[in-house]
């Protein structure tokens, strides 16, 4: 579009917000029961955080790299796409992170690298936790159906917030190159949320912002102290 | 009472001018008391005098819906039901998502109507791309040409109307136009109406909108360039903003009920403008915008007074 910077992100928004949330529906009927694998797959996160020793911080790259390569396939590529065509660059950004995971996080992996015990640490642990649990439950709200849920593996949003939450933990060191394709979706995303009118579009940019706000400055410290 | 006399500035000459009243001035007359099935009044395309309802469809994210079939069905039957209500301009444009797609399927499955008037645009950088886009954008329709192709806000222009001429010349194409939108590059608009053989023009005119009214339409009334308006209910923020306000009774003078037949009477009126293409997603809307071409249009006095309320109102 010529002048796009002139219009507002409203007059830029290619759907409506019924058949936005209608593409998780459709998306979610489709992959039945995928979801609970996924759903486990988050548990089996939150074990191999527990365990923190090197092969598990190499074992979740492995499954956050799978999870950004199958969102770039099934939920951009296939999905999204078909209602809006800047998707199909978002699935390559997507499959993008999933190789800088499995590069940084599997074959650069720096070995005997603690998980972060800091408040950088704790406040990755609730936004893993919050992306896992919590954030499906955005489908209650008030206008949509529990059908449309946004799960950790199979929805861009609570992925990207639970990817910068492995960050935070420092499970993934050095995250700068993985920091900054979440960062950019999760604004992404806000803003089609805020174009939509939903009332949740401030969540995934705060967690975001906040969340590479502390990465940076919990990195700075521990390369302060080495 | 209307007459085409009150509404319309002084003629000039121009034979296919003529030929554009002509056809559009039986319509113009008051038709009260007519039911949305009596056909929707037509104004002609000066160029050739074709005659085209005052009334089109546009596509822009109502017929977005993907792969979604329960919404494709639903945009066939808003497509049925605007071609059963006399319709025939469909407005669409590779920059719409899947809607070319889902027009398609809503023609397949509705049967392709003979009266089917397609409009679509090019959007995309460079005349081998351009040509490549028309040909895609022609199979996702699924129809042998179209009616009408425009270069849509004006991208890249000069790769792609001479394309268009030459598409037009061949005989794959039977009219040429240009679009802009949200009151852009009016000026760009108004030198190419000036130097090109333009058949339409495609532009936002709406009771909030009115820029065009200070020279765009007078000069596509002069040069005898159709008009297609879009975005007559600012994609429904013009509508929200009036509901807030009760409809005037005189309204009932031009048979309105509510605000959405009041705007679109107040685009459809202007004497340059050749169709308004509001898109919904509902049947019961695509009805009442066929029925406002079909009952009484306001004159040039109620057009000023209905601006005029609606200045009053903010
Ligand atoms: N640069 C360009 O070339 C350009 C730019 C903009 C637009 N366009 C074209 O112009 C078309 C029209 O513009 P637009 O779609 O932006 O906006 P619009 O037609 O002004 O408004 C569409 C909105 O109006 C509502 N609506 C329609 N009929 C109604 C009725 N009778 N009562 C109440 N609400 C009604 C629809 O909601 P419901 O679904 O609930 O009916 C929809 O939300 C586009 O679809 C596109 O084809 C072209």
């Amino acid at each position: 579009m010529s002048e796009w910077w002139t219009y507002s992100l409203r007059d830029l928004l290619l759907f409506s917000p019924s058949t936005y949330y209608r593409l998780f529906e459709l998306y979610n009927i489709e992959w039945w029961p995928l979801q609970i694998f996924a759903l486990a797959l988050g548990m089996i996160v939150l074990l191999l955080l527990r365990n923190g020793s090197d092969q598990a911080r190499k074992a979740i790259a492995v499954i956050l790299a799978l999870c950004w390569l199958w969102l770039a396939w099934a939920y951009h590529w296939q999905r999204y796409a078909s209602i809006n065509w800047a998707a199909s660059y978002y699935a390559a950004a997507f499959a993008l992170e999933a190789l800088l995971l499995l590069w940084l996080g599997v074959i650069r992996q720096p070995p005997g690298m603690a998980e972060a015990r800091n408040k950088s640490g704790r406040s990755g642990m609730v936004l893993f936790v919050f992306a896992l649990l919590a954030y499906p439950l955005l489908a209650l709200l008030p206008g949509r159906s529990w059908t449309q849920a946004e799960l950790f593996g199979m929805a861009p949003d609570p992925t990207a917030l639970a990817t910068l939450a492995i960050i935070l933990l420092g499970s993934v060191r050095p995250a700068w190159w993985l920091l900054p394709i979440p960062v950019m979706w999760c604004l992404i995303s806000g803003a089609t949320l805020w174009a939509m009118a939903s009332p949740d579009f401030w969540l995934p940019p705060l967690a975001a912002l906040l969340a590479s706000a502390m990465a940076i400055s919990s990195a700075r410290k521990f390369s302060g102290q080495t | 009472m209307t007459t085409p006399a009150k509404t319309t500035p002084p003629l000039n000459n121009s034979r296919r001018r003529l030929l554009g009243m002509i056809a559009a001035s039986p319509l113009l007359v008051a038709l009260p008391g007519l039911t949305r099935h009596s056909q929707p009044a037509t104004r002609a395309i000066p160029s050739s005098g074709e005659a085209l309802p005052l009334v089109g469809l546009g596509s822009w994210i109502s017929f977005n819906v993907g792969n979604d079939k329960a919404a494709r069905d639903a945009s066939a039957e808003v497509m049925r039901n605007f071609f059963q209500a006399g319709g025939r301009l469909i407005d669409s444009s590779p920059m719409y998502g899947s809607a070319q797609e889902v027009i398609g399927y809503g023609l397949t499955k509705i049967g392709r109507p003979a009266a089917l008037f397609a409009a679509d645009k090019v959007w995309v950088s460079g005349g081998d791309a351009g040509r490549a886009q028309m040909e895609e954008s022609r199979q996702l329709w699924g129809i042998p040409r179209f009616d009408l192709l425009q270069v849509h806000n004006l991208l890249s222009w000069e790769a792609h109307l001479p394309t268009l001429f030459t598409m037009k010349a061949n005989g794959r194409l039977r009219y040429t136009g240009i679009t802009t939108s949200h009151g852009r590059r009016h000026g760009d608009m108004e030198q190419l109406m000036k130097s090109q053989p333009l058949d339409f023009i495609q532009l936002t005119y709406n009771l909030y909108d009115r820029e065009a009214e200070q020279r765009l339409l007078p000069l596509a009334l002069e040069r005898g360039i159709a008009v297609i308006v879009n975005r007559p209910f600012q994609q429904g923020a013009l509508l929200r903003r009036l509901a807030r306000h009760p409809l005037p009774s005189w309204a009932a003078e031009i048979d309105c009920s509510n605000w959405a037949q009041f705007a679109l009477k107040f685009v459809i009126s202007h004497p340059a403008v050749t169709c308004a293409i509001p898109a919904t997603t509902r049947v019961a809307h695509v009805l009442e915008n066929m029925g406002t071409a079909s009952g009484r249009l306001p004159d040039q006095a109620m057009r000023a007074r209905m601006a005029a309320f609606v200045d009053s109102l903010s």
